[in-house]
């Protein structure tokens, strides 16, 4: 006898059955409850005010879901002890990672909830397969596949995606030839064992190898990717980790389970199309795992040519106290260079002299959907002046000073014209329709997708060279003049 | 499982993607941070299934494999609505600050 199968188990309550009688009706009633509340507190996300509501509701809903399902009469004394000790150990985990992980390191713990949530699906899922598959349909064989699968890839997949963004694994994408044929080969076996089982469910040893493959592929798709690609390929794990949840839900006839996998799987389909967009990206492209390939493209076509002018920040000062209205481009530098606080401090000064500030976000500027919205809230930007790419792009021309920071490709004006450019089409910020371009870098070396950037040459452009936080910081004391006031 | 169970739980997870696009398309870029944090610790509900899975003790690897999803999903559940409260709280809308506020802003 095979040494994973184990005595029958027909006798037992199943968790599938789960509770009957009017018990398992206060359960399911309960689950409806729960599943309103998630809809709700989604529904409360929709603007800053209400959305702590939101929060609440989910929690209240999710509490009583979990005080329904411990009502269920089949758990065991030795599963209560159990249960209270994982829920303590996961409770003592959780809280940490939930107060004291800085805001700069958000998309590396998004990340890694997606593999915790895609571990818990897993696990669930093969131990169903092995407590279950006498009683199993092909359908459910084949969802429950479905779920291994999903499950496995976004847990090394996620792991992978936060070790990248932690800086523990090479940003850079790694690429070979014919990697893509070894991704589909590897999807393309497991859709196999899949097939397999449905027809066969007793070679449960299967499971495990689909479990293990999962695995591998998770590595495999996230390998070739780059950390400016990073905020599409989070979206899409957050979804694929929804999806292997619903169809879980689906294996343990579980409704909650299908309402909250689905609501997370188009959360995470929504963000994932959104950010495409941004890039200019076919989603087909991204779905494949196709996309970091750009990024070992060269300077395709024409060398950009040109006088670059350089300011020192007293003279770029100079400038913005005159202006009128000044807007600030954040980018990944800026989180790089932990130059929001200063950025806040500049923005109040300039504030204070009458200018008016505000802050134009591109969707992919960061490392995840709504990167840099988070740094700056955290800097105390009031988010009335986080404004989106497409409400200031038909500003620009009224604005008198744009002030670039660690963004790079976003605001790179070849992706309007330039045809041969690896980010032409993508939409940007029109930042060189601005009566003044002040952008701040630290060298003239080329953004992360390896091009030039004409708007660094344009005439009404500024390059004031140095770390953000401390150009930022020194614009600040030139604004206020407390530079000359000290003697400086 | 019979064809009329498997036929609701599709209704249910079609409605519900239906009710996720529409709701979720209203959701500001501004918080698209906090939203994924929120839909990650909402999709931990899978907690439920972990939680019978190990409770039930039926075998031995029943029992390991549930522990380790109990686990990781109570990770998920109470870090997941700490971080996305914390977020949200940081957001503010535009009223003069005081200027005492900017004590904070190195923390």
């Amino acid at each position: 006898m095979n040494a994973l199968t184990f005595a029958s188990v027909t006798d037992v309550p199943t968790i599938v059955a789960g509770a009957s009688g009017l018990r398992g009706h206060l359960i399911e009633a309960a689950y409806l409850v729960a599943a309103i509340g998630f809809g709700l507190s989604l529904f409360w996300m929709n603007s800053a005010k209400s959305a702590r509501r939101g929060v609440l509701a989910g929690e209240l809903a999710f509490a009583i879901a979990i005080i329904a399902t411990l009502a269920h009469p089949g758990i065991t004394g030795r599963g209560w002890v159990l249960i209270i000790i994982a829920l303590a150990i996961g409770t003592v985990i959780g809280i940490p990672l939930g107060l004291k992980v800085p805001m700069t390191a958000m998309p590396e713990r998004i990340a890694l909830s997606h593999a915790f949530g895609a571990l818990a699906v897993g696990c669930v899922g093969v131990a169903h397969y092995f407590l279950e598959y006498r009683h199993m349909g092909k359908f459910e064989i084949a969802v429950i596949g479905l779920e291994i699968l999903l499950g496995g890839l976004v847990f090394t997949g996620s792991l992978m995606a936060a070790g990248k963004l932690h800086e523990m694994l090479p940003q850079r994408p790694m690429v070979f030839r014919g990697q893509n044929y070894v991704n589909f080969a590897l999807i393309g076996v497991g859709v196999v064992i899949t097939f397999y089982l449905m027809f066969n469910p007793s070679h449960t040893w299967l499971v495990p190898v689909l479990a293990v493959l999962a695995m591998l592929i998770g590595v495999a798709l996230i390998v070739p990717i780059g950390g400016a690609d990073m905020p599409t390929v989070i979206a899409l794990l957050n979804s694929y980790a929804g999806l292997s949840a619903a169809a879980l839900g689906l294996v343990l006839n579980n409704k909650l389970l299908i309402v909250a996998g689905a609501l997370d799987g188009t959360a995470g389909l929504i963000l994932a199309i959104i950010m495409c967009r941004a890039m200019n990206r076919s989603f087909r492209n991204v779905m494949f795992g196709a996309f970091g390939a750009v990024d070992e493209v060269t300077t395709a076509d024409g060398e950009v040519q040109g006088q670059v002018r350089s300011a020192s920040t007293d003279e770029a000062a100079e400038i913005m106290k005159m202006a009128r209205s000044v807007v600030i481009v954040p980018g990944y530098g800026m989180a790089v260079a932990q130059a929001q606080h200063k950025v806040r401090e500049l923005a109040d000064i300039l504030e204070a002299e009458g200018v008016d500030v505000r802050y134009a976000i591109h969707p992919v500027a960061g490392r995840m959907p709504g990167h840099m919205n988070v740094l700056l809230a955290e800097a105390n930007v009031p988010y009335d002046q986080l404004i989106d790419m497409d409400d200031i792009n038909s500003d620009f021309p009224q604005v008198d000073v744009v002030l670039v920071l660690g963004a790079n490709d976003v605001v790179n004006p070849a992706a309007r014209h330039s045809k041969g450019s690896p980010i032409y089409g993508m939409p940007i910020l029109n930042v060189d329709q601005a009566q003044c371009i002040m952008v701040v870098k630290r060298s003239m070396r080329s953004g992360f997708a390896g091009i030039e950037n004409e708007l660094f040459f344009n005439p009404k452009t500024l390059m004031v060279f140095g770390d953000a936080k401390k150009v930022v910081g020194d614009l600040a004391l030139d604004v206020s003049g407390e530079r000359d006031a000290v003697g400086l | 499982m019979t064809a009329d169970v498997i036929i609701s739980s599709l209704f249910v997870f079609a409605l519900a993607g239906f009710l996720g696009f529409t709701v979720i398309s209203k959701v500001p870029k501004l918080l698209h941070t906090p939203l994924m944090a929120l839909t990650n610790a909402l999709s931990a509900i899978a907690l439920v299934g972990s939680l019978l899975v190990l409770g039930y003790t039926q075998t031995t690897y029943a029992q390991v494999l549930g522990f380790i999803a109990v686990v990781a999903s109570t990770i998920n559940v109470v870090g997941g609505f700490l971080i996305t409260d914390r977020m949200l709280r940081m957001f503010k809308p535009a009223e003069r600050r005081k200027p005492a506020a900017d004590g904070e802003a190195g923390s």
